[in-house]
């Protein structure tokens, strides 16, 4: 039976893959792929389930490929299946399905059509890669792959303003979710010493006995696994992202932001659940998390005033609800409720343009001037303190500002002596000095060695800090996130026991990538003579392939899982003790903040109106 | 203008007069009230000129100033046209001849060159936000994003009709006067510094003053709000628009332009505060060179403005040219057989040309018309369990009549989906595990097994078909709320005598007179009423249909129109009913009041339109690819009804996409020709009106009506993003009354893509029979009539019905024109329909 869950992933891939190949203009022959590739999988999966529930439902785990070994590392995938993986295909495979063949018609003739269902078809690897994972490396696999897809969807209108600054904002988001996954691997790492599976996880004494040991550890992980569960499903106080995101084609918005993408933060957590059952603090963190955000965002919803973002913070209000269930451990009321909030939002959004003809026809026959409502019974300025309070959406969106993205620009904006001659002037040689000590380490003493891997990785943090908030050269800002990486490398290479191929491993798919960034920025820079990233510039409008290229080349770059500095990231971060939370601390740090880089050149240079085309483009306000 | 307006523009006027340096306020924001788009709450979709404001300047000036001023795109691009002209969809000697009007024989070959191949670089900006851009160049701050998002918000929720369950908390002052409120009465505040909030709450400032101190110079006040608000033109079109029609919204709100503008500017200087703190330069004093005024006279137009207009001709001129020829040369046979099935009165629509073409093909014995929708019957329309009154005739008009449907206890449907209990805590935990998984269901059977539900908007809705109307008025006491309940004989009389003398049916009725209405149905699309009868207000004709049916058939108003020398036979019956343009459904009212013979008749007749329904809908489907056209026309038909009650198709009909032409005269004059389904057709008949009195008000309406969607339509689809509405795919409902993209876009006034992308951007030519000096004589009776021909923005040509000859309106005279092209000729239009998904041009129909 093990053999299909590897098919349960290969064929969604295979589709995808299929879908790239078509020809933009072949609609027909786009949205079969989809049609067969999802249609079949759903097939697959309610012969497999009624086949499983036969066997009695038994708990499958497939270690499958290990991509790389080393002395007492091993980084392998793995498949799990069971109830929870049951529940999450049936929904997700069920509404991408019929959602499918809803946007058959729906996209007719619209712009981007197939690169609409390539990301859709993209995100459901995603998905299922994430319902499949068998353990926390292979669920980064798919919640890399599913962040992505979001932006490209939430951006799908790429030549407008708007969709392309709120895809940034939901991908810096999802950012601070990865880390606190990357962190969380981390620490499990050091209290395993191995990629622990889920399955091992589920094995009371076993993890029991461990905890009793390292419960600081143990309470850290839980808590870098809610961060990131957090973050995914929008749940206090990262909500503000989910109506942000409802910039693309309604059935799309419908599907990942009604349904599947906010409810695999819930996900995350069922399935650590074994985890974190016995940590009391972490369930009671959980369930009043779930609790603030339901009342915040009921509230929220109850005054917005636009079709989606109603929808939006209902079904956040909801989710926090299953939050609170989860905590609570009842895990099948969670399932239940989670498939009915996905299929009930997913509707919702999908028939949300009808709501004027049905809501105005209501009105002509029932109009009531003012019905009281509940809060009316409130004291006047405590009720309209909530409403104002409400409407700012307490504020979230600009909390976020003030505090974590602010404060990043200010320490950025100290550091414009930097400049691309001088980076390369310094720091080259000052690296190819570091470089040539850990040849040599015995040169320098013990003790500055053991200085060294926080200097090393602060440099690195600096430089992308640098390229995060550098206003005019595109190329300064891409090689400082390059020369970042190096440092960092290298930091961590003082940290430990230096292994060649490891670090080979990592700065391998950095330094290819960042060559072919290098080339696309030239080129764009040979044909349009402009490459500042003071404004979105929406040079995919003109240059597509570029633009393709370059993405990619930022997603190598990143770490996504097709370069191999997926593994290599993860490898840095074995390398780095548990008693050095600081390093740790530093690099992932850097990690988020790198991650928003690339993906604001990206967005700066390629996407947005285009700077060339006034009198074609959208105004900025629409 | 309403009163309280007048009082401040007097006062404006009055300081003028003490400074001419000073800046008015009142005459400011009237000038943005008319640069800004016009366009209400979707729930009435009027179609209009959407550069109304610029329509007292000839069309090309006008293209051209609104291009420079506000950056829209005005016409095709020179690519577009190039590939309109290889694939012969611009004609080469019609391009010859526009070269040659314009520039003289001597020119054409250069010009040609030109046209063809010259290389053109358009780099020039626009004049509109260029002050406004020194925020963002000077003081690095970039004020949209700061304080877009709060402005949009509270405005939305202000003027939210219906989506919030907590509302608004208003107040019956107004806008500012409710945001006080608020602010007095709360813990926190819509500002993040004190200053604007305390000028807020103080109320002793002015707009004015607030510029002062945004902008310091006095000369630049002007062109700064119209920098603000045309950065958000969809917004601040609706609120001024709401401001000058409350009656638009259904639940009224008390709001103006001036209030939007003070709360964006205190915004503005709130988010310059957090920045800079207390202190910062006023604008004017950072900028140190001035933008070109915004309506400053500007220099000749561009060489690449004039290719593109003489492009923009010849595209014109290809397509009318064939339709001119075919009129001219299609078989005129005046002599109508004596015999009479039946008559039919539609709508001037478009899309009734090629049904009624299908009636008299089936049926070579009836006869069709066509005039504007309401039928010359003007009132509100109050349905049985309705809290309002609707207005069932063209916009301008209000009526003083209220015409009330008597209780009929119909229930309306309810869908839980739409309500708001899914949308709270407690309740909405029950509702997502047990509605939830019917949703799945529902979504489901909708994609498989589309069928109609509550989230429906369908045309026979609109009125209770057996219900009773209140149309006669006893006497004329009775009135509610100031408006007449009915029409009293006399009044129906005129009204009928009016249609009938102005559609040219005075004599040889036939026993059964069909008058029928149109109306539209679709889900999922806010933009519904776009669909419906332009000349109901943006609804169906159903009603408008019944009532003046109940008035020709009034035996009074027989006896009254008799005495005027109009007669009716007494056995002559009137028949009103509702034709639904999507779905190609016709539905007839009263009939239960014919007698057994007349029924017998009207059964016979019902047939011939339920086959020319079917021959309609197959006419109609070569424009969508999800259907094969060359299906039997009752399959294609079953296809047409099940798109409209498809949740996922976002093109239930094309409306009036591809209009063009609008004919003024005979049916013989059309009779034999097909128009691909591109003309309005007003039945017009000259020898009964040979001074043109009754064509004066036939064609006053025409300019806005047809004009106004044929206007509507070219601009959105040359400039979709600036001036349509772009993609609907995308689309967020705001509070009932517009739509946005994403949640904290601006409004998207205009039609979406899905509406214009078959249309081709041409003018409407107007095409009258009679004499030319009669209709000269006719369009100068009124300045607003005669802007419309004499500034372009319509084309008009007159048939001289003795002469059988074509002459042309430039400039304030008549002359000659001789088609240059020929008219296709077909003998079969199916096959030719079954042809191409492409436009068609004219053709000539034969009969084998």
């Amino acid at each position: 039976m093990t053999f299909f869950l590897e098919l349960f992933i290969l064929i969604p891939v295979a589709g995808f893959i299929l879908s790239l190949l078509i020809p933009g203009k072949k609609e027909n022959s786009i949205s079969w792929v989809v049609y067969f590739t999802v249609g079949i999988h759903l097939c697959m999966f309610l012969v497999f389930t009624g086949f499983w529930f036969w066997q009695d439902r038994p708990i499958l785990n497939l270690k499958d490929i290990v991509l790389f070994k080393t002395e007492g590392y091993e980084f392998f995938i793995d498949f799990y299946f069971d109830k929870i993986s049951a529940v999450y295909l049936l929904v997700g495979s069920f509404l991408t399905f019929l959602v499918g063949i809803y946007s058959r018609s729906y996209l007719h003739r619209e712009n981007g059509y197939k690169r609409f269902f390539n990301t859709i078809l993209f995100f459901y690897v995603g998905y299922n890669i994430v319902i499949f994972s068998g353990n926390l490396e292979t669920l980064f696999m798919g919640w890399e792959i599913l962040g992505i897809s979001s932006f490209l969807l939430i951006a799908f209108y790429r030549d407008r303003y708007l969709p392309v600054k709120n895809a940034v904002k939901v991908f810096s988001i999802y950012r601070i979710g990865d880390v606190g996954i990357l962190l969380a691997m981390w620490m499990s790492h050091h209290l395993w010493h191995e990629n622990i599976t889920f399955l091992k996880l589920s094995n009371y004494e076993l993890v029991s006995s461990q905890l009793q040991s390292h419960s600081v550890i143990g309470v850290f992980i839980s808590l870098m696994i809610l961060i990131s569960a957090v973050a995914k499903s929008a749940q206090f106080p990262f909500s503000f992202w989910l109506p942000r995101a409802m910039e693309g084609p309604t059935p799309s918005s419908a599907i990942f932001y009604g349904a599947l993408s906010v409810h695999v933060g819930i996900y995350i957590l069922l399935r650590t659940f074994p985890f974190w059952e016995h940590q009391l603090s972490v369930r009671i963190l959980i369930g009043l998390i779930g609790l603030i955000s339901s009342i915040i965002a009921t509230g929220i919803a109850r005054v917005q005033s636009s079709i989606k973002s109603q929808i939006a913070y209902a079904s956040i209000a909801q989710i926090g609800i299953i939050f609170i269930e989860v905590a609570a451990g009842f895990q099948n009321l969670a399932l239940w409720h989670f498939a009915g909030n996905a299929f009930l939002r997913t509707y919702q959004l999908l028939v949300s343009p009808s709501v004027v003809t049905y809501l105005i026809r209501e009105q002509f026959y029932n109009f009531t001037p003012r019905k009281q409502t509940i809060e009316d019974s409130l004291p006047k300025k405590i009720e309209y303190t909530f409403y104002m309070l409400c409407l700012k959406e307490w504020g979230l969106d600009s909390l976020m500002y003030r505090y974590l993205w602010n404060p990043l620009k200010w320490a950025g904006r100290k550091l414009n002596v930097l400049s691309l001659n001088g980076v390369i002037y310094f720091f080259i040689p000052a690296y190819l000095a570091g470089l040539f000590c850990v040849y040599n380490k015995s040169l320098i003493s013990q003790q500055i060695q053991t200085y060294l891997p926080m200097l090393f990785s602060i440099i690195g943090l600096v430089m992308v800090i640098k390229s995060f908030v550098e206003r005019k050269q595109s190329m300064l800002s891409w090689v400082l996130i390059i020369m970042s990486h190096f440092w960092i490398a290298l930091a961590v290479a003082y940290n430990e026991q230096f292994k060649f191929d490891e670090i080979h491993l990592y700065l391998s798919g950095i330094a290819v990538s960042g060559v072919i960034g290098i080339f696309c920025l030239r080129r764009l820079k040979f044909h349009e003579n402009e490459s500042g990233l003071e404004k979105f510039q929406g040079h995919s409008y003109r240059h597509p392939k570029i633009a393709l290229v370059f993405l990619i080349a930022c997603l190598g770059v990143s770490g996504f899982p097709i370069s191999p500095t997926f593994i290599g990231e993860d490898l840095i971060f074995t390398h780095i003790h548990p008693d050095q939370a600081l390093l740790a601390f530093v690099i992932s740090i850097s990690f988020i903040v790198d991650g928003l880089s690339l993906i604001r050149i990206y967005a700066r240079i390629f996407l947005g109106p285009h700077a060339k085309s006034i009198y074609e483009m959208a105004y900025k306000s629409s | 203008m309403n009163l309280r307006h007048s009082a401040f523009y007097h006062s404006g006027l009055a300081r003028e007069v003490k400074s001419s340096q000073a800046f008015d306020q009142e005459a400011v924001l009237l000038d943005l009230k008319h640069f800004l788009p016009a366009q209400g709450p979707l729930k009435d979709f009027i179609h209009h000129n959407t550069l109304h404001a610029f329509q007292h300047l000839k069309f090309f000036d006008a293209l051209s100033r609104a291009s420079k001023l506000f950056g829209y795109k005005v016409s095709l691009s020179l690519y577009e046209y190039r590939r309109l002209y290889v694939s012969r969809n611009i004609d080469e000697d019609i391009l010859t001849w526009i070269i040659v009007q314009r520039k003289g024989s001597q020119e054409v070959n250069r010009w040609k060159e030109k046209l063809i191949s010259e290389k053109y670089h358009q780099t020039r900006l626009p004049r509109i936000g260029q002050l406004r851009s020194n925020w963002k160049r000077h003081y690095q701050i970039d004020l949209d994003s700061l304080v877009h998002p709060t402005l949009f918000r509270v405005i939305c929720s202000y003027l939210d009709q219906g989506i919030a369950m907590w509302k608004f908390p208003s107040h019956p002052e107004g806008f500012l006067a409710s945001l006080r409120e608020l602010e007095r009465n709360s813990f926190t505040s819509f500002f993040r510094n004190k200053r604007a909030r305390k000028i807020l709450m103080e109320g002793s400032h002015d707009i004015a003053s607030l510029l002062k101190i945004l902008i310091g110079d006095k000369s630049q006040y002007k062109q700064y709000l119209f920098d603000q608000q045309f950065a958000h033109q969809g917004w601040s079109g609706m609120v001024a628009y709401i401001e000058d029609h409350p009656q638009s919204l259904l639940d009224t709100k008390k709001v103006s332009l001036h209030d939007f503008v003070f709360f964006e500017l205190l915004l503005e200087i709130d988010a310059l505060d957090s920045t800079f703190g207390n202190i910062w330069a006023p604008l004017s004093l950072k900028v140190r060179k001035k933008p070109v005024d915004l309506f400053a006279e500007e220099e000749i137009k561009s060489e690449l403005d004039e290719v593109l207009s003489m492009w923009q001709e010849a595209f014109e001129w290809t397509h009318y040219d064939q339709a001119l020829s075919g009129i001219l040369n299609q078989k005129r046979n005046q002599q109508q057989s004596a015999l009479k099935s039946f008559q039919a009165i539609f709508c001037i629509d478009d899309r009734s040309f090629s049904f009624r073409h299908y009636l008299e093909k089936f049926d070579s014995q009836c006869e069709t018309y066509g005039t504007p929708g309401f039928f010359n019957v003007e009132f509100f329309f109050q349905p049985g369990s309705g809290k309002f009154y609707t207005k069932l005739c063209p916009a301008p008009v209000t009526p003083k009549y209220l015409i009330k449907e008597t209780a009929s206890n119909e229930k309306k449907e309810k869908d839980v989906h739409f309500t708001k209990h899914s949308h709270t805590l407690f309740r909405g935990w029950f509702i997502t595990q047990t509605l939830g998984f019917i949703s799945a269901l529902r979504l489901a059977l909708n994609i498989f097994r589309p069928k109609a539900s509550a989230a429906t908007a369908s045309s026979f809705a609109h009125m209770n078909k057996v219900s009773e109307l209140t149309i006669e008025n006893g006497d004329a006491s009775q009135t509610e709320n100031g408006l007449q309940i009915g029409f009293t004989v006399q009044e129906m009389a005129m009204r009928v005598e009016d249609l009938l003398r102005g559609i040219g049916l005075v004599k040889d009725f036939a026993s059964l007179v069909y008058i029928i209405g149109h109306g539209a149905s679709s889900v999922n699309n806010p933009h519904y009423a776009a669909y419906d009868c332009g000349a109901c207000a943006g609804r169906p004709g159903s009603v408008n249909a019944r009532v003046i049916c109940f008035m020709a058939n009034h035996p009074g108003v027989r006896t009254i129109l008799r005495s005027n020398g109009l007669n009716i036979p007494d056995a002559v019956r009137f028949v009103g009913g509702l034709q639904d343009t999507t779905r190609d459904e016709i539905e007839f009212f009263d009939v239960n009041k014919l007698d057994e013979g007349m029924l017998e008749l009207h059964r016979k007749n019902t047939s011939v339109f339920a086959k020319a329904l079917d021959a309609n809908s197959k006419e109609r489907s070569r424009r969508f690819e999800s259907v094969n056209t060359r299906m039997p026309a009752a399959k294609i038909h079953e296809k047409i009804r099940t798109r409209s009650v498809s949740l996922f198709e976002p093109r239930p009909e094309l409306n009036h996409a591809t209009n063009s032409l609008c004919i003024v005269g005979r049916r013989s004059l059309t009779k034999n020709l097909f128009l691909d389904r591109r003309a309005f057709l007003n039945s017009y008949d000259y020898s009964l009106d040979l001074n043109g009195k009754v064509l004066f008000n036939v064609l006053k309406p025409l300019g806005p009506v047809c004009g106004g969607i044929n206007l509507e339509y070219f601009f959105s689809r040359v400039d979709n993003q600036k001036l349509g509405a772009g993609t609907k795919l995308p689309h967020n409902v705001m509070g009932l009354f517009g739509v946005a993209n994403g949640i904290e876009g601006d409004l998207r006034p205009g039609l979406p893509s899905q509406m214009i992308e078959v249309h081709d951007p041409v003018r409407l030519m107007l095409l009258v029979e009679h004499f030319p000096h009669v209709v000269l004589e006719t369009i100068q009776r009124s300045d607003e009539v005669y802007e419309w021909y004499i500034n372009e923005w319509i084309h008009l040509v007159v048939f001289d019905p003795l002469t059988e000859k074509l002459y042309l309106f430039r400039d304030g005279t008549f002359t000659d024109y001789h088609p240059i092209q020929r008219a296709g000729v077909t003998s079969d239009v199916t096959s030719l329909i079954e042809s191409t998904r492409e436009n068609i041009s004219a053709h000539i129909i034969t009969t084998p």
